[in-house]
């Protein structure tokens, strides 16, 4: 039997970017890169539906998170302190393929730089980052040791180059793309890759059960619907139907 | 101590996974033993697959959520191939969940299924989200009748059907299936709602409305069980907005044989478990031998 909901304690809980909250949890949780958790940061009926996050490292009995605050339900979470507990039911999802070779491009958009430092520690080819922000870049501290190069991208230039993060990135140069972050990024990077290097991409949905059960969370693939929380999120790009 | 009788059909307790929450049971099968529920209602079966609804597909609204899944599902057929053997396997009182956007796609699921190892056929006329789904059926007496009556022609096995919230009166509605030819009655789908995207200043939801369920839900449902209660002499199962073993036993004295458990499954995979536990500490203390002392006792 899987284990269903269970409690994780606090460890830190902190704003590393303004609304980017970086969560460690104290226990002996288990995962792959780019799997994710249900987090319920309350015992009230409201908010109803857990959240839906995935793991950004997982390391000598603690599990981190990296969110970002969008709705009642991450506010709520992002005001826990040290000492608080939360319940999480996890690892869910397929999470990205680590056995790979040669030369990987790891490209993010916003918070889906989420699942790329635990997925950076783990790949043993060469691996190169390119991570868009609207205003203020972050995260990127933890994973420029595991990578050989970090490219930085910024809608208002503040850091790096200014504008989106696909200007900077050409995917001849690679073996293989994982990408994570906004649709119309994933798209762009599908399209980019489209019969040069092959691409992966971490989709996300709103999510009821994240289980599996109660298909709210499908995208169209062309083999049909597809559940984000169970076949997913980690999909090959050209599998993906983004624009119907 | 919680065994419950439906038609002639034993369930180990009165707790139900509600359809469209629960899959076919093989998900939550890996969280706990699927055998130690009363009985599984399946995923909302239509005669053939269907992919389902675009566009967002679950909304969270205040202690509840509105979906718009719009009925993806195998067909029938695939249900018969592919899950059935799954839930034969298992222990478990099976009942299927049958819509159907025009009667005869309904009556050649029933032929379908009256082949089958399934306990009974739960005839959705409720379903809001497809006009497959048979809502149609369930707001007016006179369609909801025609359809219940044709059905129950047909099938082989008890018909309990499901209750839209949406029907113009709920105990006209109630009485109208079972002169008709219902053998059961459960209670009730989803609401009808609404949410708006201010920003984008269109609907949530590219169907416009969606159905609103989980404890938001809950006192009304309760209501209009007891309100059908009043009415009908047929087993009621009670549904909308169970969470907790007190809200089972708020329905089962309303008038419920059993209950329904839809929305709760996704805050807790095994959240029947704590359910039919708490139902079970409940009835020692209150020296409660059969839930049949305390059923409709309001």
């Amino acid at each position: 039997m899987k284990e269903t909901y269970r409690k994780g304690i606090i460890h830190t809980n902190t704003e590393i970017s303004p609304n980017i909250y970086e969560l460690v949890l104290e226990g002996d949780f288990h995962g792959r890169p780019g799997q994710f958790y249900m987090l319920r940061g309350w015992e009230e009926l409201d908010p109803f539906l857990p959240r839906p996050i995935s793991i950004a490292d997982i390391d000598s009995g603690k599990i981190k998170f990296l969110y970002e605050v969008r709705g009642r339900g991450t506010h709520i979470i992002s005001k826990l302190k040290k000492g608080h507990s939360l319940s999480l039911l996890g690892p869910l999802g397929n999470g990205f393929d680590v056995k790979v070779e040669g030369k990987i491009a790891l490209i993010t958009g916003g918070i889906g730089i989420a699942p790329m430092l635990y997925l950076a520690k783990q790949l043993s080819g060469e691996v190169h980052i390119y991570s868009g922000f609207r205003n203020n870049a972050y995260f990127l501290d933890q994973i420029r040791p595991y990578v050989k190069a970090v490219n930085i991208a910024t809608e208002n230039g503040s850091v790096g180059h200014k504008g989106f993060v696909t200007d900077l990135f050409d995917p001849k140069d690679f073996d293989l793309v994982y990408a994570c972050g906004p649709i119309p990024m994933l798209e762009l990077v599908i399209n980019m890759c489209k019969g040069i290097t092959p691409v992966y991409v971490s989709m996300e949905n709103h999510m009821a059960c994240g289980i599996g059960a109660c298909l709210g969370c499908t995208i169209q693939t062309i083999r049909g619907m597809e559940r984000v929380c169970k076949e997913g999120p980690v999909f090959k790009g050209e599998e993906v139907v983004l624009n119907d | 101590m919680t065994k419950v009788d439906i038609l002639g059909v034993e369930l180990k307790n009165p707790i139900i996974a509600a359809s469209g929450t629960f899959g076919f049971g093989r998900e939550f099968d890996e969280y706990f033993p699927i055998e130690k529920l009363g009985a599984i209602s399946t995923k909302g079966l239509t005669l053939n697959k269907r992919e389902g609804n675009k566009g967002i597909r679950i909304y969270e609204t205040a202690s509840g959520l509105m979906n718009s899944i719009g009925l993806q599902n195998p067909g029938v057929k695939g249900f018969i191939e592919d899950d059935l053997p799954f839930l034969e396997d298992k222990d478990v009182v099976i009942l299927a969940n049958l819509g159907g956007s025009t009667i005869d796609e309904y009556l050649e699921g029933i032929e379908l299924l009256n082949n089958t190892s399934i306990d009974f056929i739960e005839l959705n006329i409720s379903c809001p989200n497809v006009k497959e789904g048979g809502m149609a059926f369930g707001i007016k007496c006179s369609t909801a009748e025609l359809v219940v009556s044709e059905a129950k022609k047909v099938s082989k096995k008890p018909l309990i059907v499901k209750l839209s919230p949406n029907a113009e009166n709920i105990q006209e509605m109630a009485y109208s299936c079972v002169e008709a030819g219902a053998d059961g009655l459960s209670l009730v789908n989803t609401f009808n709602a609404l949410a708006i995207d201010i920003y984008k200043r269109k609907p949530v939801f590219e169907n416009v409305t969606a159905g609103l369920s989980g404890p938001c839900i809950k006192p009304i449902a309760l209501r209009m069980v007891y309100e059908v209660s009043k009415v009908v002499n047929v087993p009621i199962i009670g549904i909308g907005g169970i969470i907790s073993w007190k809200d089972a036993i708020e329905f089962i004295m309303a008038g419920a044989t059993a209950v329904q458990v839809g929305s709760g499954n996704f805050i807790k995979p095994d959240i029947t478990m704590d359910i039919i536990n708490g139902i079970e500490d409940y009835m020692r203390q209150e020296g409660i031998k059969s839930l049949e002392e305390i059923r409709g006792i309001i």
